[in-house]
């Protein structure tokens, strides 16, 4: 890191008449704006950022592979350490994916316990995007928020703790249902703490509209126009927050929100394109998210939660999709009749996402580029993939930023060197 | 003596912390924050959080050491000025956790750098976090901590279902 920062804060050689005189800042690996290793090189003219680029791959910990090697049920253990903060959407999109492979094999999952699932997958969106803000406002230094927040934030974090036994990966799913049933206490501890939840959430949402601390530091920030945010393929709060209503549980519904949930889902969207477009939608999504959950615990039908599937999964490739808290989570699954996956391919919301920033981050100024950066509520666990290939001399190692050029021209030239064609 | 007392009890009114991710699963991070929010509010004790390696006292690493995060790491610890204290959080952390056996070596931090205490844990709860630095603060004034000699277990002998573990 520090090497780094010696190399590259020294001014481009060039010409000054024809050349405008960048500068390079490296923002990470580690830096106390971001939790998580990434690095973003902004090259800024004066006070102005010009352009950014993004360097993933720092966390990369070839997840892909291992699940080859795991049981189903192992996997859903695997799946959730993706990400630590929204771990149950990851494990419901590969349950999802093997029981839409069992239900053409006549098997149905007990209907309360795709609710269960729902109420969860709907805490963890509460928690996450209450802590998206204590975040967001400590990045632009109201320390006074963040506390607040992640006090309430407890709230759903209890929640969490006493349906599923842990606090943050929760390791309920299992393929065919849940571990654990919801007792009738639990059901009356979730809507008290619900409501008390939205009563928390209303007073930010106050705040969040009218005090100015806020509403200087966001407004006119990071704009990111609808056109470009279609162009960028973004999607999740990012993507609304541009005014596109795009919401995969509306779109493509799958657990409880294939059932009458669906018609009081609102899509919400706001159109001033900024950071503060994103604190209102996340904030009044945390709202309805509290909201569905009381729908669904007053809707919660009776019967069993858990039905034994078989242990070999059938042959097929399947696709799931679902509405993680920072937007589309797609995994892509392979089977062949076996009780392990043959390919297992995860895509994740904040590597759609990622490219948007760079577009926010144009023409902004450097101190507002770390509440740009968690405007999208990056997650950089999730969405790390990148292999670094070491040369024969071991001494210099290549890192796949390359484009198709580039890559093509790498093929045929180790297909030239190792003689592929001629066997 | 009577300086290096007086530099020890300095020491362990108010040990600085850095936090550094080395690539685990967020988990453990969102942990380690929320020990320093209102629940449970370590500030109260002394323990605040630093920005740069430079003005902190305790290494708080969590996640499992990636490939790209090693070389980065070492030099956050050659950086934090001496003397430094390390705490791996989190099963990942200490040995790898559920990443142990990918391609890719993530064998946990006391590979790179020396470690002083561990808290396993996928991921350990705050109170377990608390623990940890209480027991490296008793660890610098002197008294005993638990230290515990890891063992390896045959497994093998207590599945039933042979074929499911099977790997
Ligand atoms: S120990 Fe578990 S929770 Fe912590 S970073 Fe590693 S995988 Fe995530």
């Amino acid at each position: 890191m520090a090497k780094k920062k010696i190399k590259v804060a020294s001014p481009k050689t060039g010409c000054a008449a024809c050349m405008p005189n960048t500068m390079e800042i490296p923002l990470g690996p580690q830096h106390p704006a971001l939790k998580e290793p990434e690095h973003f090189l902004l090259e800024v003219e004066g006070e102005i950022i010009v352009n950014v680029t993004p360097r993933i791959g720092y966390v990369h910990r070839g997840i892909e592979k291992l699940a080859e090697t795991k049981t189903y049920s192992q996997n859903l253990t695997l799946v959730e350490r993706v990400c630590g903060i929204c771990s149950h959407v990851h494990s419901i999109s590969l349950v999802n994916a093997v029981e839409g492979i069992l239900s053409k094999h006549d098997f149905e999952v007990p209907e309360r316990a795709q609710y269960i699932r729902t109420i969860i997958l709907e805490l963890e969106r509460v928690h996450s995007h209450i802590l998206w803000l204590g975040i967001a406002a400590h990045e632009i230094g109201f320390d006074t928020l963040f506390m607040l927040s992640w006090r309430d934030r407890e709230l759903s974090m209890d929640l969490l703790e006493e349906i599923t036994g842990n606090r943050v990966n929760y390791g309920i799913n299992e393929i065919g249902g849940i571990r654990r049933n919801m007792t009738k206490e639990q059901l009356d501890k979730t809507i008290k703490y619900m409501h008390l939840t939205i009563e928390r959430l209303d007073r930010y949402v106050e705040i969040c509209l009218k005090e100015d601390t806020i509403r200087l530091r966001t407004q006119g920030v990071g704009i990111l126009l609808p056109s470009k945010a279609k162009e960028l393929c973004t999607c999740g709060p990012t993507a609304r927050a541009s005014g596109l209503a795009v919401d995969i549980r509306y779109d493509d519904p799958y657990s409880a929100y294939k059932g009458a949930l669906r018609d009081i889902l609102k899509v919400v969207t706001y159109d001033t394109n900024d950071v503060f477009s994103r604190v209102v939608v996340r904030l009044i999504e945390t709202i309805e998210a509290c909201k569905y959950i009381i729908w669904l615990v007053e809707n919660m039908p009776d019967g069993p939660v858990f039905a034994k599937p078989p242990r070999k999964i059938p042959e097929a490739k399947i696709l799931s999709r679902t509405e993680a808290p920072r937007g589309e989570l797609i995994h892509y699954l392979w089977s062949n009749n076996t009780n392990k996956p043959y390919r297992l391919k995860i895509t994740t919301p904040t590597l759609a996402n990622i490219l948007s920033v760079s577009e926010m981050l144009k023409g902004d100024y450097i101190a507002d580029s770390t509440i740009s950066l968690a405007s999208i509520d990056p997650c950089f666990s999730c969405e790390d993939r990148m292999i670094t290939i070491i040369n024969k001399d071991r001494r210099k190692s290549k890192v796949w930023t390359w484009n198709f050029d580039q890559l093509r021209k790498y093929s045929r030239e180790w297909n030239a060197k190792n003689k592929r064609w001629k066997k | 003596m009577v300086l290096k007392k007086i530099v020890n009890w300095a020491r362990v009114k108010s040990p600085w912390i850095i936090h550094v991710n080395t690539g685990g699963c967020n988990g453990c991070d969102i942990e380690v924050v929320d020990v320093l929010t209102p629940r449970y509010d370590v500030e109260r004790l002394g323990i605040l959080i630093q920005g740069s390696p430079r003005h902190a006292d305790v290494l708080v690493v969590t996640g499992p050491a990636t490939q790209q995060m090693k070389s980065r790491l070492k030099l956050l610890w050659e950086q934090t000025p001496d003397p430094k204290f390390v705490i791996a959080i989190g099963a990942c952390a200490c040995s790898g956790g559920i990443f142990r056996h990918s391609y890719i070596p993530c064998l946990g931090i006391d590979t790179v750098i020396p470690v002083d205490i561990y808290i396993p844990g996928c991921p350990p709860k705050p109170e377990a976090i608390i623990f940890g630095i209480a027991q490296l603060l008793a660890k610098l004034q002197g008294k005993d901590t638990p230290v515990i000699t890891p063992k390896e277990i045959d497994l093998k002998s207590h599945i039933k279902d042979k074929e499911a573990f099977a790997i």
